[in-house]
């Protein structure tokens, strides 16, 4: 499945209402290593779309959220369950990584 | 077996694999990331590389990648954890974590250095929460707002001008009076009217509550910061090299422009041998001598 974009719009809905996990990936585009990690995050959402939904937020067209969520460094990945982020991670990662730090 | 097995695909391992092609060898190259570039990837601007003046480090990176995979170079994303030479024909054997073993008869090291950490209070609880190392990535949450930078290097005076650009005040922190930075981009921090120089400089420890609010600096002087961007030099990459091959006290594999090494077939390329000057362009230019060295190396080993 593919990602779910996000904006300020659509953001309880799919993240804070959603009955599956969420993860978020907070990128901007002047940002390196969030472009490295996009095709990772996209790999994610296709191999693992039964158990988590894969969200994207652009933190340039959404620093208010970014914000909200004491967002300082990106690439940030968040994995939200039942409306509450549960566990943060910071930087390029592998995919081996990503999943086995949130156990998704 | 594979003639030429290549650790890293940064600039130096790209161009040691394109190199590696057109001297007809089977090269294989086992990265750590997914579609690697290396430490470019994160740099906001190369202006010191010929013919692709200005280019931001992400593009360059992919403009690299690019070339290698039109060469028709393999790639395999791996973590290697063990690397051995085979007693009776000095063969390599790399080991990865997923337990996959690749053999080939020469092998070049190219893996690269990571940003060194300053190892002072307050780094790992703020990390992300203030201090970041990538001032591209993070600058933009400080848009407004008062940072510092830690070091004297290209990276911390490049980093300086990119961020005054979106911050209303930059304290630049180096430990000397004087910058290893390009003498141009010197005169540049120089000439900006919001970074504020703070030579002879130690960081002791970075404060904060929930995120940072201030640095302390040896001798007690406390600047009031929202956030940190270090880029205080670089660590090589070699955790998995020690006996194999010899490095310095530093961890830098020991090796001249040739990448030669003590050990025959293991050729080092990039930021991760002993050298002067860390840039792309040595880089690119390691890898092309590195690969030029094994090549030399298998027909006279292995005919």
């Amino acid at each position: 499945m593919a990602e779910v974009i996000l904006n300020k719009d659509n953001f309880e809905e799919e993240v804070l209402k959603s009955d599956k996990p969420v993860i978020v990936d907070f990128w901007a585009e002047w940002c390196g290593p969030c472009k490295k990690l996009g095709p990772i995050i996209a790999q994610i959402a296709e191999e693992k779309a039964d158990s988590v939904k894969v969200c994207k937020l652009n933190v340039d067209a959404e620093m208010a959220i970014a914000t909200k969520y004491n967002i300082q460094s990106i690439p940030t990945v968040i994995l939200f369950k039942n409306g509450m982020a549960e566990s943060t991670s910071v930087g390029l990662k592998s995919k081996d990584e990503l999943i086995s730090y949130f156990g998704i | 077996m594979l003639d030429l097995i290549i650790i890293g695909s940064g600039p130096a391992g790209l161009s040691a694999a394109i190199y590696g092609i057109r001297a007809n060898l089977d090269v294989l190259v086992i990265e750590k990331d997914y579609e690697g570039t290396g430490q470019i990837a994160l740099s906001s601007k190369v202006d010191n590389y010929l013919g692709l003046p200005g280019l931001d480090g992400y593009s360059m990176g992919e403009k690299f990648r690019e070339h290698a995979v039109s060469f028709g170079v393999n790639f395999l994303e791996a973590t290697v954890t063990e690397i051995s030479q085979d007693e009776k024909d000095n063969h390599w054997i790399v080991k990865t974590a997923s337990g996959e073993v690749k053999e080939s008869k020469a092998l070049i090291y190219a893996t690269g250095a990571v940003h060194r950490h300053l190892g002072v209070p307050g780094e790992k609880t703020f990390d992300a929460k203030g201090v970041s190392y990538c001032a591209t990535c993070d600058g933009a949450f400080y848009r407004g707002k008062t940072t510092a930078v830690v070091g004297g290097g290209d990276t911390a005076l490049d980093d300086a001008l990119y961020l005054s650009g979106l911050c209303e005040k930059v304290y630049l922190i180096h430990r000397r009076d004087a910058f290893r930075a390009a003498e141009i981009t010197v005169n540049r921090v120089k000439e900006k009217e919001n970074i504020e120089l703070v030579l002879n400089s130690q960081v002791e420890e970075i404060l904060g509550d929930e995120r940072v609010n201030a640095v302390r600096l040896v001798g007690g002087r406390t600047l009031d910061i929202n956030g940190i961007f270090i880029a205080a030099g670089s660590v090589p990459v070699t955790g998995v090299l020690d006996g194999v091959v010899e490095l310095n006290p530093a961890g830098y594999i020991v090796a001249d422009e040739t990448g030669v090494t003590n050990k025959p077939g293991f050729f080092a390329a990039g930021d991760v041998r002993t050298k002067e000057l860390r840039q792309v362009v040595t880089a690119v230019s390691d890898g092309a001598n590195a690969a030029t060295s094994a090549a030399h190396y298998i027909e006279k080993t292995f005919g």
